[in-house]
């Protein structure tokens, strides 16, 4: 009795091909009308123009070891300018044999970096790792203890130099605008007018003239044999110069804060400090985070501008590279190299603070 | 602008008059630190510049070397500061660096405004062009309306707007901040002619696709003299600095290089004996060992092998000695005797 229903009911057919799959992915966001039909067309002509070129210029006939005489007989990109130079362009001049130590220091920077993203270890025991990981960074770099050969502060450079101009520069500054921030909302006239004058100062210069400023005029004033460290006094103008936008954002946090926040703090009995620390700072940083992970990436590409004052930062050995004659032509591949480390940089910076947010996010 | 152009040297002279009082003696200071501390360029191939491993190469980081030779007897004795064209001149008045050798133009307003001293030139330098061959152009004068590529901010620009101007000719400049750059634009047919120092322009021509495709033309529109210098004030410093360039022009002179310089120790010529010391007193009159141009010779070299080694015909510069060779050839170099 039991008669079984035909197979083809409608919900059992399959969609017609040109709905589903790739052609119907395709027919629903390239082809949905004759505009974005023709803009289609027109990209792809585009990208077919451009991609295979650039693939055979980078990879098909791009040469990687030979001097750079051979180089322009392959006629693709030249990577060797990178690849015979990469020593240089990595650590400057600090001493041949010698890298290691810089290289092992990075090393051990990254992972401390790289373990300290998540926030489950931000515990007591992170402090001592950090504390032990950047003492032994500076005995790897400075040397002179412990059987290292010392090396001169003016002999580092290149991604060592990058890095520690950023990373302290960064870690610095971002304590010293919160403080700023809080200066400037302060009650107490002196502070308050202090904060202000300095935060109005710094942003009303260019971090070149700081630059110049500091490695220029400054030594002027000092006594005659008295000389400051010149990757010291880029620090600190570095330092000085994030810490004043990074106040000027926190400021925004600090009044993005309800009114009935600071109130309950008072009616809780909190002093300044608690209410600061336990109520307000912690909604305002949340707040901002964004706006100061736009910063501290900015900042980091501006360390970068220490080229002016003669450091040799990485950008500034490339340059030094591409000065000698062999190399001169083939500028574009260096400074791609380079542009790369950059990326990477600034995309783990913001890839971190998005994450950061996401964790810290509380719907409020 | 042009008022801050004369303030600004004012005030640091000013500045330097004040320090001048405090720094007698730059060599006892040398002495006590125990090496040179020199200024060099740390981006010009044959002049300053560190090599792959990071090693200063040039005629500029030689010159400071045979200074430290003539010191300590041992050239490498010797730290460099990388300076850029902005901040070299500070660096030498604050006390940062105790010699410029970094390519710098011996001017008037140099040598006296700024309170520098230049001392004997250890390159003559002069303003040129390169052209494509196919331009058909053979002398500077035809140059009329060609698009000029050339680096800024350096008396460069400023030299070549005014030998257009003097023969009353149209320009365009094509200004890019580096050399590099600078020559791919000219390469990729950007300009009709590029102007740079000479002392570049064989260097350019040789990273160009086909060199044999570029002349460089015969006219020089300006004199540059580069000079080592010091601070005012010090003359024993000075002239330190000063013997120690004209010990490798007098070496090469009297035929002493760095491979036959223990030989010519047994020289009977008057000359050599008192050059190299062995007849005493050179030393004495300048506060040095006796032995000190021995030591330059012996471990830099005279000044025609460090030109040759840096910057002569078998080197990416591809410079003919020129202008730069011995007064007895034809060229300027010439020393004062060594007695």
């Amino acid at each position: 009795m039991e008669k079984s229903l035909p197979k083809h009911t409608a919900e059992n057919l399959r969609p017609p091909l040109t709905n589903i799959g790739i052609i119907g992915w395709m027919k629903a966001n390239l082809f949905n009308g004759w505009f974005n039909s023709a803009l289609t067309l027109l990209v792809t002509y585009m990208l077919w123009l451009l991609v295979p070129p650039l693939i055979s210029w980078a990879f098909i006939n791009s040469s990687w070891l030979p001097s750079g005489d051979q180089c322009q007989a392959g006629g693709g990109a030249c990577w060797s300018v990178v690849t015979a130079n990469i020593r240089f362009i990595i650590f400057g001049f600090y001493p041949h044999e010698l890298q290691w130590r810089p290289l092992v220091a990075m090393i051990i920077l990254i992972a401390l970096l790289f373990y300290s993203q998540n926030r489950s270890h931000w515990r007591k025991s992170l402090f001592y790792a950090w504390t032990l990981g950047l003492f032994v960074m500076g005995v790897l770099l400075r040397g002179g203890v412990l059987g290292f050969r010392g090396v001169e502060s003016n002999l580092w450079g290149g991604l060592p130099l990058t890095l520690l101009l950023s990373v302290f520069g960064l870690t610095a500054a971002y304590p010293v605008g919160v403080l700023l921030a809080l200066g400037r909302q302060s009650k107490l006239p002196i502070i308050k007018s202090f904060s202000v004058v300095y935060i109005e100062l710094i942003r009303g210069v260019p971090l070149i003239s700081l630059l110049f400023m500091s490695s220029v005029v400054f030594p002027l004033f000092l006594p005659e044999g008295l000389v400051i460290n010149k990757i010291l006094r880029a620090q600190i103008a570095i330092i000085l110069f994030t810490a004043a936008y990074i106040a000027e954002v926190v400021r925004g946090g600090l009044q993005g804060v309800g009114k009935g926040q600071y109130e309950a703090a008072d009616s809780l009995g909190l002093n300044y400090f608690q209410t600061m620390r336990l109520i307000i700072l912690p909604q305002a940083l949340k707040i901002v985070i964004p706006p100061s992970v736009s910063i501290l990436i900015s900042a980091f590409k501006d360390t970068s501008l220490v080229v002016i004052i003669a450091l040799y930062d990485l950008l500034k050995t490339t340059q030094t590279t591409l000065s000698d004659p062999k190399w001169m032509g083939y500028s574009a591949e260096a400074y791609i190299f380079v542009a790369l480390i950059y990326f990477v940089c600034c995309f783990a910076m913001s890839n971190y603070s998005r994450r950061l947010e996401r964790e810290l996010d509380t719907s409020l | 602008m042009s008022d801050l152009k004369r303030v600004v040297p004012a005030v640091i002279a000013a500045f330097c008059l004040t320090a001048g009082v405090a720094m007698a003696g730059t060599l006892a200071d040398v002495k006590g630190k125990g090496f040179v501390q020199a200024g060099v360029n740390g981006d010009l191939f044959g002049f300053g510049k560190p090599d792959e491993k990071g090693v200063w190469k040039g005629l500029d980081v030689d010159t400071a070397r045979a200074v430290a030779a003539a010191i300590f007897g041992d050239a490498n004795k010797v730290k460099f500061t990388p300076l850029t064209a902005k901040t070299r001149f500070t660096a030498l008045q604050s006390g940062e660096v105790d010699v410029l050798t970094r390519n710098a133009t011996k001017t008037l307003s140099r040598d006296t405004d700024l309170g520098l001293n230049f001392v004997q030139v250890n390159y003559y330098d002069g303003q040129g062009f390169l052209i494509p061959k196919k331009l058909g152009v053979k002398s500077a004068k035809e140059l009329d309306g060609a698009t000029v590529c050339v680096l800024p901010g350096t008396t460069t620009e400023q030299n070549v707007a005014d030998y257009f101007r003097v023969n009353k000719m149209k320009m365009k400049p094509v200004v890019i901040e580096n050399t590099a750059e600078l020559s791919k634009a000219f390469f990729a047919g950007r300009c009709d002619c590029l102007t740079s120092d000479a002392s570049q322009l064989a260097g350019i021509r040789a990273v160009a696709p086909n060199p044999s495709d570029y002349v460089i033309l015969p006219q020089i529109i300006s004199k540059e003299p580069l000079a080592p210098a010091v601070r005012h004030g010090d003359d024993q410093w000075m002239d330190i600095v000063n013997y120690s360039v004209l010990a490798m022009i007098e070496a090469e002179e009297l035929g002493i290089t760095s491979k036959n310089v223990d030989e010519m120790m047994k020289s009977t010529d008057p000359q050599v004996q008192r050059f190299l010391g062995v007849t005493p007193g050179n030393g004495k009159a300048l506060g040095l060992d006796e032995n000190w141009a021995y030591n330059i010779i012996k471990q830099v070299g005279n000044y025609g092998e460090v030109f040759e080694r840096n910057v002569g015909v078998n080197t990416p510069l591809m410079i003919e000695r020129g202008l730069n060779g011995l007064w007895t050839n034809g060229g300027l170099m010439y020393s004062p005797p060594f007695k």
